[in-house]
């Protein structure tokens, strides 16, 4: 079984292929429609903005290419952001292939970014078998997912948003998998035997 | 619920880690990166490496660092010490860091913050400030702490975020080394200026000196580097002892 991970501009590509590796998962890090059209699995990694996320995939036309893909993805942070409508960050629009919109997070006394080990709850997803409700995971963002009806999973940082979504064969996390120790590991392990 | 943060910090020259460890579960006490397996098992939140060379030439020896690191954990990690420019910060990130802290290049030209976080997001920006009590405040330094910016660190904190910087990572000069406990006031000062999580570093000595700076100040955030290294604190047991006090951290 093949994993493609797309390699675009994002800074975390390299810790997700790391992490595939632990679990001795094949993996390719690349940008070429082909590959990415019959790998098996395919892996939408993401930190960084999302105008110039989106820029650079348009650019190399990988937003199509995304979009029409058929196998599992898994979108991670800004690289499930993009997969909604728009983002409030920097008025961008996203690739549209769920329903929801970005907002930027805030209120009164809440720190931006959203930094550190917090919380996953109402797990409704084969992605989280063997996870415990109220396992920690790794966040770091300052936009977020509102709860919609793709919503796998809730957390809580002044509002509570989409942790993960699902929609077909896209699912989509909040949280950094590849940086949230074993039980991290054990979601990106779902993923691959989805 | 947001978890409270422990973090080790390991001192990296050339490198290898320095300062020495108390581990003798260690194959080579020196690899950063087998250090930091190790404080990945006793479940360290995060963890910060300090290269203390930072010189041009030895920049390659870092990055490759870097990708030995990231490939060994499942936890994240920030890189700091002589980092001036987008280009470093790039190399960084690329080789699989998820934060850089800067220090002196952003008291030197605080755009480098701007432009990082343009590139690359806010979110991996940390501000390093290291700041020593003069008169009724405290001033931010520079070099390693050798050198007064001559600016005030409370309002450098928050020009540093408002550029930018998506994190503070702050070591009170006056509190390092003694083991006293952390600087509680120029902790609560500095984070009531800003918006954004702040770090607190220097002075841990004890269990009692975390459960003050997180039930007295809500820190987001502790670091700390010696006691840990020389087991003096061990993180699980610190961990379980903050827990029973009603401190929300990840078991």
């Amino acid at each position: 079984m093949r994993t493609a991970i797309v390699k675009y501009n994002s800074g975390n590509v390299r810790s997700v292929k790391y992490a595939f590796d632990r679990l001795g998962a094949e993996t390719v890090l690349t940008d070429d429609p082909e590959i990415l059209r019959t790998a098996d699995r395919v892996v939408f990694p993401g930190v960084g903005e999302a105008s110039t996320a989106m820029a650079y995939l348009r650019e190399r036309k990988l937003d199509s290419v995304i979009k029409a893909l058929r196998q599992p993805v898994l979108a991670i942070c800004l690289g499930m952001q993009i997969l909604g409508r728009t983002s409030e960050e920097s008025n961008t629009a996203c690739l549209d292939i769920l329903p929801f919109a970005v907002r930027r997070l805030g209120g009164r006394g809440i720190k931006v970014p959203h930094m550190g080990w917090n919380t996953i709850h109402d797990l409704a997803s084969p992605i989280f078998k063997g996870i415990a409700d109220s396992e920690h995971m790794y966040f770091v963002h300052s936009y977020y997912v509102d709860l919609c009806s793709a919503t796998i999973a809730k957390t809580g940082h002044g509002q509570t948003f989409s942790s993960a979504v699902c929609h077909a064969n896209f699912y989509g996390v909040q949280f950094h998998p590849e940086r949230s120790g074993p039980a991290g590991a054990r979601i990106l392990e779902n993923f691959l035997n989805l | 619920m947001l978890a409270k943060r422990i973090i080790p910090c390991l001192d990296v020259k050339d490198g290898r880690t320095v300062k020495g460890t108390r581990f003798k579960d260690l194959r080579d006490a020196g690899d950063p990166a087998e250090l930091a397996r190790i404080y990945c098992e006793q479940k360290a939140d995060e963890l910060v490496f300090l290269d203390i060379t930072a010189t041009n030439e030895k920049r390659r020896v870092l990055v490759d660092l870097v990708s030995k690191v990231a490939a060994a954990i499942d936890i994240p990690f920030t890189v700091g010490g002589g980092i001036n420019s987008v280009d470093d910060i790039g190399l960084l990130l690329g080789a699989g860091a998820d934060k850089v802290s800067i220090n002196s290049a952003a008291l030197d030209d605080p755009k480098v913050l701007a432009d990082a976080a343009k590139c690359f997001g806010s979110q991996c920006v940390v501000l390093a400030i290291d700041a020593k009590r003069s008169g009724n405040g405290w001033h931010a330094y520079k070099n390693g702490g050798r050198t007064s910016a001559g600016v005030d660190a409370i309002e450098w904190a928050s020009m540093g975020t408002s550029f930018g910087a998506g994190e503070i990572l702050l070591t009170s000069i006056d509190a390092d080394g003694a083991k006293k406990g952390f600087d509680l006031e120029l902790y609560r000062s500095v984070a009531s200026a800003v918006s954004v999580p702040v770090i607190a570093s220097g002075g841990a000595g004890t269990k009692d000196h975390f459960l003050e700076i997180f039930q007295e100040c809500d820190a987001d955030a502790a670091l700390a580097a010696t006691v840990f290294h020389f087991k003096e604190i061990e993180v699980p047991a610190l961990k379980q002892w903050l827990n029973a006090r009603g401190v929300a951290v990840r078991m």
